[in-house]
């Protein structure tokens, strides 16, 4: 098959989203960043509510999300996504409204505005990408660091006795009764990914059930923090980041449920 | 005749906020403003208007939720008091920067620190200059009545849609506590969605085939491009001070000697001028209704007119700069204040005001 074959409408097994702009994307080649965009730009399509859709980002790598998926967006301050999810659905009830949060902006910074969005059975979708790491700072301890794991602000490993746990919000907004849905799940592979793409649609559908907040995390890679290839990056992730943070679905609580 | 209502200045913003329109209100508790949110609780306008009241976590969600509905071209504001506006000022700046409407309420409580839950005027430069990062100004009214708390929600987003810019009603305890009789104006519905696309086609409604995503966002990190903003934003400011001043003058045509004086300080200078007019001394009063901008022209013609100016805040002297360069040599200005919740009575002001020009 040559290029002018390849290109062909029938012999096309893979193309952009529609709803990927085509800014170049400022993403680290290997970063999940680039990979979760692209997961939810598919599910935006696919449902069919572009028009209905309002994507909250925030202060993090992923700050410029807004040049990527072509909805219309609000740029929070730093951790406080949820607080204006909270008013634009609150406001406009017939929207899609998401956060797209990462583990500095989201468990650490924002811990409040989470907690209560969640607490409070806000009807929204939040994609939490937990990478372990101050991505966008340049490398820095998150609250979500692994033990022994080696940031510029834990340059000799994290230390328990200096820093602190890992801290697992996931499991924390789970036992919150606001909380209708709530799964982790990771990129590394396509068929993670496809299973990733399902739970942000499940969480997206949740979210205009009126049953609760939907909780999507995705365990991540940032290969500059980590300092790793991107191949490297994602093996380090399946070894060590799964072991501490287990992916598939932590809560699903079904409308019949719920009554 | 309009009806007429006794209330607290209070009460008067959230009858207001629901007469007038207003889309959503988030807010925290605290003293002395707790009635604001308590009397929407009460009044249930979800239920008749459709607004949104919430009760946030803190005054910084309160403030950020008042950013996301400000973004979907929403009439929405908040309340508080000094140390819950020093929470928000991470999120007026961005606001600001966002180029958002929105109404914030202060009353003032005197600080620093958890202060006292007395009246004080002490957050002027906080409000006034800025209070949060970068550079921005809010537009600030201030009310010195429970019809003024009424009215300047109305004209507070007014301005704030007219300008895409955030505005603080600047009360304090005593404009709070206070019961007065409000007259109700004419009602006004919320603004339907199509209203929100004319007024607000900036806004996050949605993007539908045919238009450019709406991005509300305050960052850019090009050099020239965020130059370029700040000088959009001073124009703006330049706009604004040209055309929205409003001051109220009492006494002022022949006036020897001006007060200076805001809020409820002003109501009580305009008592102390009577006093000291009935003793034969020409003394005039200068309300500036909006601080920012600031009635700089009105106190620049009178200070050559008279022969001092007293600034009277309830704070350790915060005005008296502005009217000092207002002012600009051209006569003595000088300041006499109340701090810790404690309130001047009109005749310590006259006091004051006789030791100040040398007067018996
Ligand atoms: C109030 C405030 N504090 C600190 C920062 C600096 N800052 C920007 S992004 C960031 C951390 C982002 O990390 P994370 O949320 O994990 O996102 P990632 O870049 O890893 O995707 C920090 C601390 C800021 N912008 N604002
Ligand atoms: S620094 Fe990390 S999180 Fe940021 S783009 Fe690069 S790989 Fe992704
Ligand atoms: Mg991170």
């Amino acid at each position: 098959m040559d290029t002018l074959d390849i290109k062909r409408p029938e012999n096309i097994v893979y193309r952009k989203p529609a709803l990927i702009t085509d800014n170049v994307m400022h993403y680290c080649p290997g970063c999940s960043h680039g990979t979760v965009h692209k997961l939810i730009a598919e599910v935006i399509e696919e449902m069919g509510i572009q028009d209905k859709t309002v994507g909250i980002s925030p202060v993090g790598c992923s700050v410029f999300a807004y040049n990527y998926i072509d909805i219309d967006w609000q740029e929070a301050a730093h951790g406080r996504a949820p607080a204006l999810a909270t008013a634009t659905k609150r406001l406009c009830p017939d929207k899609y409204v998401f956060t797209y949060q990462g583990d500095g902006d989201l468990a650490s910074i924002g811990t409040a505005e989470i907690i209560h969005a969640c607490s409070r059975g806000e009807n929204i979708v939040v994609i939490f990408i937990n990478n372990g790491i101050y991505g966008m700072t340049g490398g820095q301890m998150a609250p979500t660091t692994l033990l022994g794991m080696k940031t510029s602000t834990t340059p000799y490993g994290r230390d328990a006795k200096l820093n602190g746990f890992p801290l697992k919000i996931t499991e924390m907004l789970a036992a919150l009764d606001g909380t209708a849905y709530i799964t982790r799940q990771s990129v590394h592979t396509a068929a993670a990914a496809r299973k990733a793409k399902n739970a942000i649609r499940k969480g997206f559908e949740y979210s205009h059930l009126g049953i609760g907040l939907s909780f999507i995390e995705i365990v991540s890679t940032c290969n500059s923090g980590w300092k790793l290839s991107p191949v490297e990056a994602n093996k380090w992730m399946v070894e060590n980041m799964f072991a501490k943070y287990p992916l598939g679905d932590i809560k699903d609580t079904s409308i019949a449920e719920k009554k | 005749m309009a009806e007429k209502i006794l209330m607290k200045g209070n009460e008067a913003i959230a009858v207001s906020a629901i007469r007038n329109g207003v889309d959503g209100y988030f807010g925290y508790p605290i003293t002395p403003q707790s009635e604001v949110m308590e009397t929407l609780m009460k009044e249930k306008p979800w239920e008749t208007t459709g607004m949104v009241v919430l009760q946030a976590e803190s005054e910084v969600s309160s403030i950020n939720m008042v950013y996301g509905g400000a973004s979907c071209g929403k009439k929405v504001m908040t309340s508080s008091s000094s140390p819950g506006i020093s929470l928000m000022c991470e999120g007026i700046s961005y606001i600001a920067g966002s180029e958002l409407p929105c109404v914030i309420v202060n009353v003032m409580r005197g600080g620093p620190g958890l202060g006292t839950i007395q009246p004080s005027q002490s957050d002027y430069t906080q409000c006034v200059k800025g209070g949060g990062h970068g550079d921005y100004h809010c537009m600030v009214l201030a009310p010195a009545s429970a019809q003024d708390m009424y009215d300047f929600v109305d004209w507070g987003f007014e301005l704030a849609f007219k300008y895409r810019n955030p505005v603080i009603v600047l009360a304090d305890g005593i404009i709070g506590q206070l019961m007065e009789k409000v007259e109700l104006r004419p009602v006004k519905p919320r603004r339907t969605e199509e209203e929100i696309l004319r007024v607000a086609p900036w806004a996050t409604t949605g993007k539908p085939a045919g238009r450019e995503r709406n991005i509300i966002t305050s960052l850019s990190l090009d050099s020239t491009t965020q130059e370029n903003f700040n000088k959009k934003l001073l124009a703006k400011y330049e706009s604004i001070k040209e055309n929205e001043v409003r001051f109220s003058e009492y006494m002022t045509d022949d006036a020897e000697y001006l007060f200076v004086a805001f809020g409820c300080s002003s109501r009580i200078c305009e008592a102390a001028t009577d006093i000291l007019r009935q003793e034969g001394i020409k003394a005039g009063l200068l309300r500036p209704i909006t601080l920012f901008p600031f009635p700089e022209k009105e106190i620049a013609r009178l200070a050559g007119q008279v022969k001092s100016i007293m600034s009277i805040e309830l704070n350790l002297g915060q005005m008296v700069e502005d009217v000092r360069l207002a002012a600009n040599g051209r006569c003595p200005v000088g300041f006499y204040g109340r701090q810790g919740g404690i309130v001047f009575t009109p005749e310590e002001i006259a006091g004051e005001f006789k030791k100040f020009n040398n007067l018996k």
